[in-house]
């Protein structure tokens, strides 16, 4: 156990963590150079494209020190995106240190200090590397001043390197073998491994990702999962070298993986404990939540005819994502579908785009919600997370949407923007402290719903990049809800309406009306779209009609071509979807809640 | 209107012309003497391979291009080698497509003893300006002499082809000159006319004009305007609004042949580029007036390619074929697919189109949609 070590890497967005992990895998000689393509970790063609790591990944580096010890250094790459903030947790609960990487011209950032504070709260060893001294706009005095100020830590003790440019990797990895201690735990107690992350192999079933904390793991062993107490036998288990490398166990102190004939991933739990059916562990390893999902919205298919087919898709895109919860559901509008909860918007954007791409369905997703709090005379509370089961506004007494404590940070001259953003969407509470001079950091309760749809963009716009956000659910606060409707020429498109807080219903409806004129094309009729709270309509837009179209000749030779483009026409159109009489594009639906961009 | 099995139609494709006008974007070459003769001499081999192949007809159409520029004595070689290879019954409508400037009393005579009984004139304007703008070859003078020899030859089927919507240099907006037109060809007593919307095709002088910013077109509003107008005009005329760009003076007026088009009766096409159609199999004639002479010459089908219809396709084509003709669709073509009573009621409701008797037809304002509403289901 004394030659293993188990660390991650913590970085703000952009900081450059995957590259780092990269040079690493590279330097250890787990691939050859010439194998070799950027961004290793990041497999899915998204995590590439967005630059964003959305699965946790982990590898075993083999590295012989400089005093000649052989080392297992397990790297457990971690989700780097405030939606997946507890599979961070579970990857940070697996590790015994961390690499903190700070930038050399960005300098320290809101995640660097958020990263820091969920290291530190699982006692971890953390070790400041200050990352891209190669770039002439690096500022190396500025950035270990920082790490002192902002973050508490020992300057001193900060490794400087280039991940980009291959410098002082061998000093990172010396560093990690001296600074960061070994597991700790016994192979002879009970077998107790914390799952901190899962995928789905199409030949092989689950595969679950753990850490060994104490007993030993072989193939042939009853294992149990101790949430839900069910039972597998151990098919096969070994340590992740990019590619599965199956070993006889995996003893206490190790990071690798288990396959166990588990069919889907649901019934994993990222943060459950795995132990030994003949011999349990007394008490499962700390720190279990179970994720819920904050963002809702449902999944149609464009053409009703594609139920089964989304139906069968979701099932298998779940087998790869735990964290997605669906149920059918159906609409007057769009038919059959699904009501799907996800963990944040990003996460919602890419379970869309997977299923468009990997799954080949054509979908419509409805306006997302957050999931409110209503309590009617009756004394009963309901949770809504869908407008079309808003209840009777006449039985509701009252009514509490989420709030979320957020966190800004941002350089001082773009603090009056943000304000009248935060203000806007119905910020409260807001507290300023200033961590290092130029810099504000700002906290504030926001309601979730404000936040949801497009906060992070617009902040990123007003703040031209600088500004960075993270938040956590700080609870249900009362609040002044009505349902918003939207009609299409007279009638009531429930997967457009909303529900909003009254003083912003205007402002959403006159929005909505606005987004749906540009996006539904021009018809043979004139398309009235009217914003409705109850029977009063507070918000209307006209699309006029087509006056002339139509071609004057159509002999012999034009009828071929003429349904060839009518063939390509529909083709374009089968992405649609027609509401009454009105063909509304598939972007329409999420397009409406994305503020124009000025 | 039941569907009454109908015989087959024979068009003949003349590719060429004196000048080539500037909005055309038809095949045609302003070919010389030798090709031409090269051209009937395929044509000729071209009816004998496909003689007794198709048919009976009752009708032929000569179009182009200008049929007209052929010699008397071509023209003659032609109706022969279509009469010997082809079954064409008594009373069949057989039309000739004639530019203004080859009218004279000895053509007509020509026309009418060689068993053409249906002419259609290549008028496109009684204005002077827009006569030259659209690159033709004759002036009003000219064209109105022509049509004063058309009357008086007794010829009782007369189309004429007249273009609106476009606005040549310097001149007034169209609704003014289009009627002055309009009347004045209406005084010659066509029995049907086809009024064309300008259309600015692909690769013609037009499009380079237009981009050029010499030649204006009018907005939708304006064009929807001209066609309403049109359409009104002419009805109270006493004409027939039978499909988008054609009026009738009666039901027997109606241009049999170019129906065939647009209710997939039988049809054969002979000449560069022609379409044939039968028994939704679909087929055409190679473009250049070269390659078929090639073709001919070696005894093959001067062929370029075909498709089979897939029931699918023949309902949308029956289905944007219907929707350009006052006969309209079966209405089961349009509701059978799901969502589309709703549509169709919006339609309704809009005077978009009208139902009767199990068929949906488009209204005045359902023909200026025509080209969208086949998407609608």
């Amino acid at each position: 156990m004394s030659n293993i070590r188990n660390f991650s890497i913590i970085a703000h967005i952009d900081h450059g963590k995957s590259t780092l992990a990269d040079r690493l895998i590279q330097y250890t000689g787990l691939v050859s150079d010439r194998q070799f393509r950027d961004q290793i970790l990041d497999t899915m063609d998204i995590e590439r494209e967005r630059g964003i790591t959305i699965k946790s990944q982990s590898v075993t580096l083999p590295y012989r020190s400089k005093a000649g010890g052989d080392y297992e250094l397990n790297l457990i790459d971690t989700p780097g995106h405030v939606d997946f903030s507890y599979e961070v947790s579970r990857a940070l609960a697996s590790c015994e240190g961390v690499l903190l990487l700070v930038d050399a011209s960005q300098g320290v950032e809101a995640q660097t200090v958020a990263n820091l504070y969920a290291a530190m709260e699982h006692d971890l060893t953390i070790i400041p590397v200050i990352n891209k001294i190669d770039l002439p706009s690096a500022d190396i005095e500025r950035a270990r001043e920082q790490i002192e100020t902002e973050l508490g830590l020992d300057s001193d003790q900060a490794l400087l390197c280039s991940a980009k440019e291959g410098l002082g990797i061998q000093e990172l990895l010396e560093a990690i073998v001296e600074r960061i201690p070994p597991p700790r735990g016994s192979r002879d107690l009970p077998l107790s491994a914390l799952i901190f992350d899962a995928h789905y192999d199409p030949f092989r079933g689950t595969v679950v990702s753990c850490r060994v904390f104490d007993g030993a793991l072989r193939p042939g062993d009853v294992i149990r999962l101790m949430y839900n107490d069910a039972t597998y036998k151990v098919e096969e288990v070994g340590l992740f070298r990019i590619v599965r490398e199956p070993r006889k166990e995996l003893a206490a102190g190790s990071v690798g993986y288990l396959i166990a004939g588990i069919k889907t991933i649901g019934d994993v739990r990222v943060g459950d404990t795995v132990t030994l059916d003949a011999r349990p562990a007394p008490a499962p390893l700390p720190g279990f939540k179970e994720v819920k999902p904050v963002v809702f919205s449902s999944i149609y298919p464009i053409s009703s005819d594609d139920y089964q087919s989304l139906s069968d898709a979701l099932e298998k895109y779940k087998l790869n994502d735990a964290s997605l919860v669906y149920q059918k559901d159906s609409s007057a509008a769009l038919g059959q579908g699904f009501r799907c909860g996800f963990l944040g918007l990003l996460h919602l954007e890419i379970v869309q785009e997977r299923l468009e791409r990997e799954f080949d369905q054509a979908i419509i997703m409805t306006v997302p919600s957050v999931q409110y709090e209503f309590r009617l005379k009756d004394g009963t509370t309901v949770m809504v997370d869908n407008p079309t089961y808003y209840p009777d506004p006449m039985e509701i007494e009252r009514s509490f949407e989420p709030f979320i404590k957020a966190s800004i940070l941002i350089p001082e001259r773009y603090m009056g923007a943000v304000m009248r953003l935060c203000m806007e969407r119905r910020g409260t509470e807001s507290k300023f402290h200033y961590p290092t001079p130029g810099r504000i950091e700002m906290t504030l309760e926001m309601p979730l719903a404000e936040v949801v749809f497009d906060f992070y963009d617009r902040l990123k716009t007003v703040t031209q990049g600088y500004g960075s956000f993270d938040y956590e659910l700080s609870g249900y606060r009362e609040s002044d809800l009505v349902k918003l409707d939207i009609l299409v020429n007279g009638e009531k498109v429930d997967a457009l309406s909303l529900i909003v807080h009254r003083l912003r219903a205007r402002e959403w409806g006159v929005q909505v009306c606005d987004r749906l004129k540009e996006e539904i094309p021009r018809h043979q009729f004139k398309i009235a779209i009217q914003g409705a709270i109850g029977g009063k309509i507070i918000s209307r837009s006209t699309i006029s009609p087509f006056r002339k179209d139509v071609t004057a000749k159509c002999y012999g030779g034009d009828i071929t071509r003429k349904r060839k483009l009518l063939e390509k026409q529909k083709k374009g159109k089968a992405r649609m979807k027609v509401v009454g009489a009105v063909t509304i594009p598939q972007s329409a639906f999420v397009a409406v809640l994305k503020t124009k961009q000025e | 209107m039941s569907e009454a099995p109908s015989l087959a139609g024979l068009y003949v494709h003349v590719p060429f012309c004196l000048s080539k006008c500037r909005y055309c974007d038809f095949d045609s070459t302003t070919a010389h003497a030798d090709l031409l003769s090269e051209w009937l001499q395929a044509l000729e081999e071209e009816c004998r391979l496909r003689s007794g192949s198709f048919g009976p007809f009752d009708s032929l159409y000569l179009g182009g291009g200008t049929p007209s520029i052929l010699e008397d004595r071509q023209l003659e070689r032609l109706v022969t080698a279509l009469d010997r290879s082809f079954d064409i019954v008594q009373g069949a409508e057989i039309t000739i497509e004639v530019n203004p400037d080859d009218v004279s009393p000895h053509r007509l005579a020509l026309y009418r003893a060689l068993g053409f009984n249906r002419i259609s004139l290549g008028v496109q304007s009684l204005q002077e300006a827009e006569l030259r703008f659209l690159g033709r070859r004759h002036g009003v003078k000219q064209t109105l002499r022509a049509l004063e020899w058309v009357r008086s030859a007794g010829l009782h089927r007369v189309s004429f082809d007249l273009i609106y919507g476009f606005c040549a240099e310097d001149q007034p907006p169209h609704r003014s000159l289009w009627e002055r037109t309009l009347r004045k060809a209406l005084s010659f007593d066509p029995d049907h006319l086809s009024c064309y919307m300008m259309t600015i095709e692909g690769e013609t002088p037009f499009r380079r004009l237009l981009d050029e910013g010499r030649l204006s077109v009018p907005s939708e509003g304006e064009l929807e305007e001209l066609f309403l107008f049109t359409s009104e005009f002419l009805e109270s005329e006493g004409f027939i609004h039978y499909e988008i760009s054609n009026f009738a003076r009666s039901e027997l007026s109606l241009c049999r042949h170019n129906a065939k088009y647009w209710d997939h009766s039988p049809y054969l096409g002979l000449g560069p580029s022609a379409h044939s159609y039968r028994e939704g199999m679909r087929w055409w004639n190679v473009r250049s007036v070269r390659r078929y002479c090639h073709k001919l010459r070696k005894g093959e089908l001067p062929l370029e390619g075909s498709e089979m219809l897939s029931k699918e396709q023949l309902d949308l084509e029956k289905l944007f074929l219907g929707l350009r003709t006052r006969r309209g669709v079966e209405a089961r073509l349009l509701i059978e697919r799901p969502g589309a009573g709703r549509i169709l009621d919006r339609l309704l409701g809009s005077r978009i189109v009208e139902m009767r008797e199990g068929r949906v037809f488009p209204t005045r304002r359902g023909f200026l949609l025509a080209d969208g509403l086949p998407l609608l289901f």
